[in-house]
């Protein structure tokens, strides 16, 4: 085992799924670059989401990956940070929001 | 921020060209440019017929920019004579040679660069000037070149890494974000970058950092509604150029410990479609005292065109020779060769 969880060289080697499950790593990989292509969102658009949900789910590959992807498109360090905002903000509106239930247990519950 | 010397006068071990080609060479276990050339049928690797001389008049400059390949700064003080301007207007007399690039350092500061551009002109052929904007507003004897230019229908190409300070600062020194849109001003005022008036003004980002370019199209498409927006500024076309990893911009890569990962990302973008398509096949560089390249870098590494055991001059040009002669590759080519490809005219592929 290696002295810590995370080798940023690891991203490179993605691909190497495929090794143990061929068929299913085809699949996924030409799903995800379907996603990302030109469509009715920009690739641009999808780059900044991207970023913004790597953050929600805090992964260290996508946020490597999507950072420079952003730095290469121009995409500029305010609007990276007001994208990770939006993730942040949704991910605390969504702790927020079941507050509401449990208010409304509360409510139940006492006199 | 950008250092006002150059490596060369802090006395930098990276300003001596062999100890670049010595890092670029042996430092990692990449494949050789010329081995990829060779696995693309592209070997050997010739020059077809030159169709652009860029002449480097001199390393003298008004910046000290981070990512600059030449060196340049207000301490170089090597530039071009009129006695050698005189020899590369006799090779344009000599050939159907239909376009001059003119760069440097900061071209405008050769004393004899007016009139070099009036004799090219005189010729009937195409002047391009790479021109920094700064040196438009950095002394009043500079004021009147966005004038000069118009006067002589001058294609004038210049950088601007990005729309804001923050990213053209870091890149090219403080306050020259500001002075470069009061330039870009200026010259949109004589009818530079302004619809039909003729008069190209084009502009050329270099990525702010250790990363490649995006897509030329979707950055054109920013850098014109954000200027234009911010700045009422227009131009005509930009050109994404990669930063090649030579002299200060070798020596930021080393100095953020980003130069292997740099260098591993321009190697897996080798593009094919690229490599037949660069600049050093059709462009013919001269260096400030005459001795000849195949492109800027080449220039900048000192990797002359050699005809047996003799450095190739400007005064014993030969179109045959040089046809002849095999373009000299090392690894910092992979920038040319890298995603969509790069030149001095921006995307190749």
């Amino acid at each position: 085992m290696k002295s810590t969880y995370y080798d940023p060289k690891d991203l490179k080697k993605f691909g190497a799924i495929a090794d143990w499950q061929p068929d299913l790593a085809k699949k996924f990989f030409e799903w995800y670059g379907a996603v990302f292509a030109e469509g009715e969102l920009t690739a641009r658009e999808k780059s900044l989401i991207a970023l913004a949900v790597a953050h929600a789910i805090q992964c260290p590959y996508c946020i490597d990956a999507y950072t420079s992807d952003g730095v290469q498109r121009g995409i500029t360090e305010g609007q990276m940070m007001e994208a990770l905002h939006v993730a942040a903000a949704i991910r605390g509106g969504a702790s927020l929001v079941h507050g509401v239930q449990m208010m409304g247990k509360a409510d139940e519950l006492l006199m | 921020m950008a250092s006002s010397k150059s490596l060369k006068a802090s006395g930098h071990l990276l300003s001596d060209t062999g100890v670049q080609l010595e890092v670029l060479s042996g430092r990692l276990p990449l494949p050789s440019f010329e081995s990829k050339l060779q696995a693309i049928g592209l070997s050997p690797f010739n020059r077809l017929q030159t169709q652009v001389l860029q002449v480097n008049v001199g390393k003298m400059c008004n910046q000290t920019c981070k990512h600059c390949h030449v060196d340049a700064g207000p301490d170089r003080k090597e530039i071009m004579t009129r006695e050698t301007m005189q020899q590369c207007l006799d090779v344009l007399a000599a050939t159907s040679i239909q376009t001059v690039d003119l760069t440097g350092g900061a071209p405008e500061m050769n004393p004899e660069f007016r009139w070099f551009v009036e004799q090219i002109k005189a010729m009937g052929r195409h002047v391009m000037v790479r021109c920094n904007l700064t040196i438009i507003v950095a002394n009043p004897k500079y004021h009147d070149l966005p004038e000069f230019f118009r006067a002589n229908g001058v294609e004038v190409v210049s950088s601007l890494p990005f729309y804001n300070r923050r990213r053209t600062d870091a890149q090219r020194g403080d306050g020259v974000f500001e002075r470069s849109i009061k330039a870009l001003q200026m010259l949109n005022e004589v009818g530079y970058g302004v619809e039909d008036s003729g008069l190209l003004l084009n502009l050329v980002y270099n990525p702010a950092g250790a990363f490649l370019p995006g897509s030329q199209t979707d950055l054109e498409r920013e850098f014109k509604e954000a200027l234009l927006k911010d700045f009422s500024i227009r131009f005509n076309r930009l050109f994404a150029i990669t930063n090649l990893p030579i002299s200060r911009f070798l020596e930021y890569l080393i100095e953020s410990g980003n130069y292997e990962r740099y260098m591993e990302t321009l190697v897996e973008a080798f593009n094919p479609g690229a490599a037949a398509n660069v600049m050093c096949r059709n462009t013919l560089s001269v260096g400030w005292d005459g001795y000849l390249y195949d492109c800027d870098f080449n220039q900048m590494l000192d990797l002359k065109i050699q005809s047996g055991a003799k450095s190739m001059h400007i005064r014993e040009f030969d179109a045959q020779s040089l046809e002849e002669v095999e373009i000299v590759v090392n690894q910092h080519c992979y920038g040319c060769t890298a995603g969509a490809g790069s030149s001095c005219g921006g995307e190749v592929a």
